[in-house]
């Protein structure tokens, strides 16, 4: 087990500098001048062009900028966005507001749609199950802004069941439509993964002989079925809490959050290219952090599997 | 002579071997017509009536993207006058206008071209780039494999949307081809995952030994024999990933970094149709119900697809 937490943990650094320098490789290739874009209209004076290229490193090749950023990186020297703070500072207030925000989410899709799949499995090929499987291609059909502003509309406006904007408010209330509106692509997925590991494990035969020496269904099914039929989805959504916190993107767009989308949102906006980068920098490492533990998680979980 | 001595309830008949039917069933029917793996995907897939739900959904998408101007009846998706700006539904603008006067009904039909375009385009690159890529190391294995997997982590790593964030944002002049080129960048890796398994698994099979043993290549028995076989599996992910990518277009587009601006694009008109829903307006159903219903038929194929053609599926 230690030897396999090593080789994983290698894996992921090799993973972290590979995909830093991809985003930084493709970010530098982009032909843009970003000195000539500071001055405007008007052309500046090569000195002054001259002394800030050399003040932002743009005058050196491209490993040595790329070792800049990373030093910056992990001191958390993320440089400054355009209203002069610490891009650092803007983190700190962005990135508690998306953990709650995707905390709503992760639970919202597990337990509706644990149970929506289970239901589903259990009575595949019925009525309930082919609805079921509709509703969430069609979840997954239409793009997440859209289900955010009808929901928006719906919810917010015309209904007044919730606060159509979040802005100050980041209480639980606030935060429930947009996290249910976030949940739901993933809630999709979820259905359909444990629909199908509850169909497919019902006729395994660890279930036969559960049946065949009295148990209930219900022990059979809750048991026996879902204890098996979990593993996957468990995984899936270790890695989808990664793939939350980048999908908020737009849900935060919409709806006003000041968490880490809607600050990408602005930046994008504003082009603000620096905070757009930073702030991905550390969804990745978010992200491949969230794969390992479910890697281990794995093991923990499927005794089954033995890493060597 | 065998042994005669048997005890009551002992008694075995053994039929002679005329009166048997063993002979018929081993018999090979020499005339029968060869079944393949495309053979018998295809009989399967002919009787279900959601496949052909699914073809003809796609047949009528291709023809809009083929001649849009058929199904606009000539109206024009890029003539606008302010005085038809934000026409409610009628008779005239069956899908109403927006703030500019463009009659929404032209543009949803033409928007199909670019959505349409870049979800292929990206698939085609993906499927080239991560089949060969899959196929190659599932079928050498070896430090080629180790060295395709760890390139696959490092651009499966980052998630699509973001990816596509952080670079769209920075291209200055954006096209159809910047949007499909980042696409590709970073989901190859998964047809790869999926095209390198199913190479593993063939890797055995003794068709591929006959082809070694006959003296080809490995190049060409990877060519000839691993990558037609690998399809299958690659076929039904790639399908589910159109949807995604023209999902994807659509974000990036509504984010106002997607497609350039002069083009015709669902996810831009949905953008500009957004602000009217508060009052009540529904224009932006129309460029959201197509964008739905085209992603929508790709994902049902796929799930189609993936009864008749996953080898994994099939067994069940």
């Amino acid at each position: 087990m230690a030897r396999y937490l090593l080789s994983r943990l290698g894996q992921l650094v090799i993973v972290f500098f590979g995909a830093t320098l991809l985003i930084y490789a493709l970010v530098f290739l982009v032909p843009a001048d970003p000195i000539a874009a500071l001055g405007g209209d008007r052309k500046l004076p090569p000195e002054i062009v001259e002394g800030l290229r050399a003040q932002y490193h743009l005058d050196q090749p491209f490993l040595v900028q790329y070792w800049y950023y990373i030093k910056g990186v992990f001191s958390l020297d993320f440089g400054t966005s355009f209203s002069g703070q610490p891009v650092w500072d803007v983190m700190k207030r962005a990135f508690p507001v998306t953990v709650n925000l995707a905390l709503i989410a992760l639970a919202v899709e597990t337990i509706l749609g644990i149970f929506f799949g289970v239901l589903a499995g259990l009575k595949k090929g019925k009525l309930f199950d082919t609805s079921i499987l509709f509703v969430s291609l069609i979840i997954i059909a239409v793009p997440i802004f859209v289900l955010g502003f009808v929901a928006q509309f719906v919810f917010g406006i015309k209904l007044e069941w919730f606060p159509v904007t979040v802005g100050g408010n980041l209480d639980f209330y606030h935060l429930l439509l947009p996290g249910i509106v976030l949940g739901l692509v993933s809630f999709a997925y979820v259905v359909r993964l444990t629909r199908s590991q509850v169909s497919q494990n019902l006729t395994a035969d660890y279930v036969r002989t559960a049946t065949a020496k009295g148990l209930p269904r219900s022990r059979v099914v809750l048991v026996h079925v879902l204890r098996n039929s979990l593993i996957p989805v468990v995984t899936f959504l270790g890695a989808d809490i990664g793939a939350l916190m980048g999908g908020a993107l737009v849900t935060e767009g919409i709806f006003n959050i000041p968490g880490v989308g809607g600050t990408i949102y602005q930046a994008i906006i504003r082009g603000e290219a620096a905070t757009v980068v930073s702030f991905v920098t550390v969804l990745i490492v978010i992200y491949l952090i969230c794969n390992v533990v479910v890697d281990l998680l794995y093991a923990a979980l499927d005794p089954r599997i033995r890493y060597a | 002579m065998p042994d005669n001595h048997t005890y009551p309830g002992q008694e075995r008949f053994v039929a002679a071997a005329d009166d048997v039917v063993v002979g018929a069933i081993d018999a090979v029917d020499q005339d029968a017509e060869p079944t393949g793996f495309w053979k018998t995907a295809w009989l399967q897939l002919k009787v279900r009536p959601l496949f052909w739900v699914c073809v003809a959904l796609l047949a009528l998408i291709l023809l809009i993207v083929l001649f849009p101007s058929v199904f606009a009846f000539g109206k024009d998706p890029h003539y606008a006058t302010l005085e038809r700006s934000m026409l409610p539904v009628s008779g005239e603008h069956w899908f109403g206008t927006d703030m500019q006067g463009h009659d929404i009904y032209a543009r949803t039909i033409y928007g199909a071209r670019a959505s349409v375009i870049v979800g292929v385009l990206t698939t085609a690159a993906v499927v080239v780039i991560g089949g060969l890529l899959g196929a190659t190391a599932g079928f050498f294995g070896g430090w080629l494999d180790s060295l395709i997997a760890r390139l696959s982590d490092v651009f499966f790593g980052v998630p699509l949307m973001l990816a596509a964030v952080v670079v769209m944002q920075m291209v200055t002049s954006r096209t159809v081809y910047s949007v499909v080129l980042v696409l590709a960048i970073f989901s190859w890796p998964q047809i790869a995952r999926i095209a390198r398994s199913a190479a593993i698994s063939i890797r055995n099979e003794e068709y591929i030994d006959a082809s070694k043993s006959l003296g080809a290549s490995k190049v060409r028995t990877l060519f000839t024999h691993v990558i037609p076989n690998c399809l299958g599996p690659v076929i039904v992910v790639a399908t589910v990933a159109l949807g995604v990518f023209i999902v994807t277009e659509a974000t990036l587009s509504y984010l106002g970094i997607g497609l350039p601006e002069s083009s015709i694009s669902w996810g831009m008109d949905i953008a500009s149709g957004q602000p009217r829903l508060r009052e009540g307006s529904p224009i932006l159903f129309f460029p959201a119900g197509a964008l739905a219903l085209t992603v929508l038929t790709f994902m049902m194929l796929g799930d189609v697809l993936s009864d008749a053609l996953d080898p994994k599926a099939r067994k069940r």
